[in-house]
């Protein structure tokens, strides 16, 4: 018995959190989908009836908006903070004296609740009493800044505050990445005269090509979990004009009671999330395994 | 260090490269008044009185500085019904991240360990499917453990929030664990168990004496994950029971009396307070897990 034991330890130490993920994640994800397959409303009922919840979905203008939004926000953050942060990374590998200090200030962002950034920046951003009266205080009388309350330039300031968030993390991926490019190279770059921003554009950022995939993998995931920054900063308003697909998801699991569209929103989320991230996993756990 | 400014391609003549490399600080410094800008504004807010701030401008110092702003954020503001500020919802964050924290840690440790040095047939797809955990949108297990935590009697209390935060957690601290291990040599586990030690005395005695880094960098990890946690806050827990971060979302979007935006920055910063703290004490750390948990599988 004893002999057994030690025999097994490992595998029940492992098999508690084995158990949890098979039931918390996988089970769960199960419950999802098959409740997105029926006519589910206040209550989750369990008898199959095809695919009439994605059809309600597809059909909901609300739903419309909250896909669009996360089209035209998840790319403008995306690339936004990828130029931001090589900008950033470039700057400051140049020998600066004080880049540590530096890099504390663009990075300290990351380290707040996205309710904190939304808060700071729904203030800042306050039409009355915010920047635009600020700079109208300053004599540019019709300055007008009113992208908060203005339906169709609400989504913008999501974009502004997630990158200011997140760009200061994107220039440390980067960072990391251009000090890890072979130097020889670059020395002997140096020395047949090329110039420095050819040494850049032709050396250095074509290496660096896997650290791009992995700051974009990382960034389309927080565009596609953001919900936290949307009810913070708009509140998914004016109107829903700024509805993401997780505040509709959130709105109809606990405020409309609507389940059957909850589930079927969120699997629509989960496999826009496996779009992206099955191709990278797979590729790199084969690469691994070579 | 990529060492280009001083390069011999980059011939000019000195007062260009001068001239280069003030460009190269006022840019530098620019940005940084970008990213310091709203923690400024938030700062200067919350010393202000609300009298001043409908007169003065966003970035203005405070003619006067009151605390009464920090005051009412920390014991009177009203969250819906309540008036109590932030100070018990602080608390109840503390409850649930501590915690939280500890046990995730820990059962990560020991997953890694089993992961990474004690091979067998399953580990490694027991790896992937964890991994695989990490990525998923928690939306589509919110209405599941609804359920879930009402069948376990667990709905709306602290308990029930350490236990997802727990749970949701172990898919991170897993792979730091696992990552770390993985490069300390079979041999030595093997050694060990010829000498007779068994699976925890490895662990105990030889393991967790090398793991302070990664501990560091796990705890960091999971601590601003759920400090800063606002989905599974709001979704799980109910008037008495709520974290920090859904408190403030409630003070600020409050639409009862005046609006007090010096209390909502007030309210706000004493909620980023903790995490920043971490950062600053431990910046490096808080960085190494950021790289980590998100670059690597």
């Amino acid at each position: 018995m004893t002999k057994w034991l030690e025999e097994n330890t490992p595998k029940l130490v492992l098999a508690p959190s084995f158990v949890a993920v098979l039931i918390f994640v996988y089970g769960f994800i199960a419950w999802t989908a098959w409740v997105s397959l029926t006519r589910s409303r206040l209550l989750p009922k369990y008898e199959i009836d095809g695919f009439i919840q994605y059809d309600r979905l597809f059909a909901s203008p609300r739903w419309d908006t909250a896909f669009g939004n996360l089209f035209v926000f998840g790319f403008l953050f995306i690339v936004i903070a990828m130029v931001l942060g090589l900008i950033l990374a470039i700057l400051l590998d140049q020998n600066i004296r004080t880049e540590g200090a530096i890099r504390t200030i663009y990075l300290y962002p990351m380290a707040l609740s996205m309710i904190v950034t939304g808060t700071a920046w729904k203030w800042i951003l306050n039409p009355g009493l915010g920047l635009e009266a600020t700079v109208r205080g300053w004599g540019f009388e019709t300055f007008t800044f009113d992208w908060l309350v203005n339906p169709d330039m609400a989504i913008y300031t999501i974009v502004i505050a997630a990158i200011w968030q997140s760009s200061g993390f994107v220039m440390a991926l980067f960072l990391a990445g251009l000090r890890s490019v072979d130097q020889e190279i670059i020395k002997a770059a140096q020395v047949d005269g090329i110039p420095t921003w050819r040494v850049y554009t032709a050396i250095i950022i074509p290496s660096m090509a896997p650290i791009f995939l992995s700051a974009f993998i990382v960034l389309s995931h927080l565009a596609i979990k953001s919900f936290d920054l949307v009810i913070a900063l708009t509140g998914g308003g004016p109107g829903y004009a700024t509805d993401l697909p997780a505040t509709y998801m959130y709105a109809m699991a606990f405020s409309r009671g609507d389940i059957g569209q909850a589930a079927s929103s969120a699997m629509i989320m989960m496999m826009v999330v496996f779009a992206i991230i099955v191709p990278y996993l797979y590729s790199e756990l084969r690469s691994k395994d070579d | 260090m990529t060492d280009l400014s001083y390069s011999p391609a980059s011939s000019g003549s000195s007062a260009t490269k001068i001239a280069l490399r003030w460009g190269l600080y006022i840019m530098l410094g620019l940005f940084a008044l970008f990213y310091l800008m709203p923690l400024f504004v938030m700062v200067t807010t919350s010393f202000k009185s609300l009298e001043e701030i409908r007169t003065g401008d966003l970035i203005s110092l405070p003619r006067e500085v009151t605390l009464d702003a920090w005051r009412t954020a920390w014991s009177g503001a009203c969250t819906g019904i309540q008036c109590e500020g932030v100070r018990p919802f602080f608390w109840n964050s503390v409850l649930i991240a501590i915690p939280a924290v500890m046990i995730s840690t820990l059962i990560g440790a020991l997953n890694g360990y089993v992961v990474a040095q004690w091979r067998f047939k399953g580990a490694n797809l027991f790896f992937a499917l964890m991994l695989f955990g990490c990525f998923i949108p928690f939306q589509v297990v919110l209405l599941p453990m609804a359920r879930m935590l009402g069948l376990m009697g667990l709905a709306g209390t602290i308990p029930g929030l350490i236990f997802v935060h727990v749970i949701y957690g172990l898919g991170f601290t897993t792979l730091f664990f696992r990552n770390y291990y993985v490069s300390i040599p079979a041999e030595l586990t093997k050694a060990a168990k010829v000498d007779g030690a068994g699976f925890f005395r490895i662990f105990w005695s030889i393991f967790l004496p090398l793991s302070l880094p990664i501990i560091v960098v796990t705890v960091i990890w999971q601590f601003t994950q759920i400090w800063n946690d606002f989905l599974f806050g709001i979704s799980f827990s109910q008037a008495g029971t709520q974290p920090v971060t859904v408190a403030l979302n409630n003070i600020v979007n409050s639409t009862t009396g005046v609006k007090a935006y010096n209390v909502d920055m007030a309210a706000a910063i004493i909620a980023a307070l903790p995490t920043l703290f971490v950062y600053v004490v431990a910046g490096k750390y808080f960085v190494r897990g950021l790289t980590a948990g998100s670059v690597k599988g």
